[in-house]
């Protein structure tokens, strides 16, 4: 198996999270308008962490194959080991199937975001340090010399390992045996992790960008370094914008306050200077542009979120609500996804050489549905969350706000369906590329790009072969 | 800018988030020692997490939405004791019940007792 192999075996991966994810977050809203929906035999105590673990593995195996893919070609060289790529691809595979089993059968280590047992995260963590020798081994000659992304990828495997140790710290009585730690840590590894992941996919955003502009002075300039450093900092120590209602020092929550939520504004500042310095041809040819330009807007959208509900005062009313949600989704969705998938069409656009996905027709139609539903999905989670915290203000019992907030949920769930209709669609060539091995072996024969005519060729060929 | 000038200010923010995570880990997050964390109250958040809880229920604002925030509930006067162990005994509308014996309620509402009594942690008060 060539890296670009295991590349295509992470999208796979990563593609069937995203569908399955899907799947379960729809079944999950569903409790929200009817309660008491699967409650003895499904209950959302399992429909939840499928949903997010699910989701988080379509995000990291997304940003893994992208990485995978792209590091060849950014360091000129064939990747380190496919081997070990390899083992890492199957370490995940099998992470996946198992914590899906787990979380059917209702097994759970009942950590926020982490239900799977803490083996896994051990399995995780060294799947991580592979990636991280792969990685460095195939980038180490040029190291020196390497543009941003480079950097972004390779802190954002460090955290991973670090943040995923840190998030079983619990095991320790030291930790385990006094709550205000053990939420704090939680939050801390969990900030970071995020921080991780971002690193990840924003590595694979520059590098597109980079690509489609075919200039790298973009990603070695003094200021992508600065915002670079500025996003580590972040990482580092904005998690504590999280903690402001848990009793711990003081101190965590000023240091979280002063240096929140610069990092979006990062990634808005690089994507907005790259638009600009485009050629119109440059930009027609590509969806991954399009999706790229969608990212800012959400970007602005988060940052105006998140800026808001970091501060102190608003924090105690929303904190707790869906608005919280919206932020987590708004994020990982108008941002991650789009970001992923603007990869994914890269990808797609290197391999068949075909600029089939152009910027025209039903693709533009499709992505304003996207955007559409994902408004509509994200307003309504905030719109809950409003309701909500007035009602909690107004010291009204849990039960009656829930009955309260019933046509906030209904909007959140019917546009939940229209989105997940959306992302399909905007996927499905994906899919069909990555998931349907006898197309991709009509296209990829050799790790070159191949052209359409050396694919008619081939297909020529196979259709002989079949009559011989 | 040069590599050595990124490796320098790599290495110096590394340390400095090494520094700030040992600070946390140890006095940023002390706790009112007065504070009883023994065998009930260990039971309780291991029943608490084999039963995934958190899905629906958030303590300091981490967990899921479709049910209350349980930080304050034993403190809480409409809520209290009696209340939360109705729920944890049988369920309600949309909670389950799950099936948990006398020793395991009671284990519930040590630890929920617990988390309750931390939130007036006199070493580092509350917001
Ligand atoms: C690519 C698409 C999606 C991504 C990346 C995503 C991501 C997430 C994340 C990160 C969370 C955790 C939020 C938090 O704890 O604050 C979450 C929760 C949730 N998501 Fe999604 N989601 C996606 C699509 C959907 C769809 C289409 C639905 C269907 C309506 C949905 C329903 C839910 C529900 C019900 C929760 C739990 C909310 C709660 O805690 O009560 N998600 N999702």
């Amino acid at each position: 198996m060539t890296g670009k192999r295991v590349a295509f075996g992470f999208w796979v991966l990563s593609l069937s999270c995203l569908i399955l994810g899907l799947l379960f977050g729809m079944s999950g809203s569903l409790q929200y308008i009817w309660p008491g929906f699967l409650k003895e035999q499904f209950s959302f105590a399992h429909m939840r962490p499928l949903h997010v673990f699910l989701i988080t593995q379509w995000i990291s195996s997304a940003a893994t194959g992208s990485m995978y893919y792209f590091i060849p070609s950014v360091a000129k060289r064939k990747l380190f080991s496919p081997i070990l790529a390899q083992v890492h691809l199957l370490m995940q595979v099998s992470i996946i199937m198992v914590a899906i089993s787990y979380f059917f059968l209702g097994n759970f280590t009942g950590r926020e975001y982490m239900e799977f047992p803490l083996w896994m995260a051990g399995v995780m963590i060294l799947g991580w340090i592979l990636a991280l020798i792969n990685f460095i081994g195939t980038v180490r000659p040029n190291f020196n010399k390497a543009p941003v992304y480079v950097w972004s990828w390779t802190t954002g495997l460090v955290f991973f390992i670090i943040t995923i140790t840190e998030a079983t710290l619990w095991q320790f009585d030291h930790f385990n045996a006094n709550i205000i730690r053990d939420i704090t840590i939680q939050w801390k590894a969990l900030g970071s992790m995020v921080g991780a992941w971002n690193m990840l996919i924003y590595g694979s955003a520059m590098y597109v960008m980079c690509k489609i502009s075919k200039s790298d002075e973009m990603a070695r300039s003094k200021p992508a370094f600065f915002f670079y450093f500025l996003g580590l900092t972040n990482l580092m120590f904005n998690w504590g914008h999280h903690t402001y209602v848990v009793p711990a020092s003081p101190a965590i929550r000023i240091t979280a306050y002063a240096i929140s939520m610069t990092e979006l504004l990062i990634l808005f500042n690089m994507i907005w200077k790259w638009s600009k310095s485009l050629t119109k041809e440059d930009k027609e040819q590509h969806f991954s542009y399009r999706m790229l330009r969608s990212t800012d807007n959400w970007i602005l959208l988060n940052l105006t979120l998140a800026i808001l509900i970091s501060i102190p005062a608003l924090n105690q009313y929303t904190h707790g609500t869906h608005i919280t949600v919206a932020h987590a989704m708004g994020a990982t969705i108008g941002i991650n996804t789009t970001i992923l998938l603007a990869a994914g069409f890269y990808i797609l656009f290197l391999e068949k050489k075909l600029p089939a996905l152009n910027t025209t027709g039903w693709n533009q139609f499709v992505m304003g549905f996207f955007n559409v539903s994902l408004l509509v999905f994200w307003i309504s989670l905030i719109g809950s969350g409003i309701a909500k915290a007035a009602s909690q203000s107004a010291n009204k019992p849990f039960a009656e706000i829930m009955i309260k907030l019933k046509p906030w949920f209904h909007v959140f769930s019917f546009s939940g369906f229209l989105l997940t209709v959306a992302i399909v669609i905007l996927a499905a060539p994906l899919i069909r590329f990555f998931v349907k091995p006898q197309i991709r072996r009509q296209f990829v024969i050799s790790d070159q790009p191949v052209s359409s005519t050396y694919v008619i060729n081939v297909k020529k060929q196979e259709q002989e072969h079949a009559e011989v | 800018m040069n590599w050595k000038k990124k490796t320098t200010v790599f290495a110096i923010l590394f340390l400095s988030y090494s520094a700030y995570s040992g600070w946390v880990y140890t006095q940023g997050t002390e706790d009112n020692h007065n504070l009883k964390f023994s065998g009930q109250e260990q039971l309780g958040k291991q029943v608490w997490q084999t039963n995934n809880c958190v899905a629906c229920h958030q303590l300091y604002g981490l967990g899921g939405y479709l049910g209350p925030d349980l930080t304050n509930i034993i403190s809480d006067k409409r809520r209290g004791k009696e209340y939360a162990a109705a729920f944890i005994r049988s369920g309600g509308t949309t909670m389950p019940n799950f099936h948990l014996t006398d020793e395991q309620v009671n284990a519930v509402l040590a630890y929920l007792t617990y988390v309750d009594a931390s939130v007036h942690n006199n070493l580092n008060p509350a917001p």
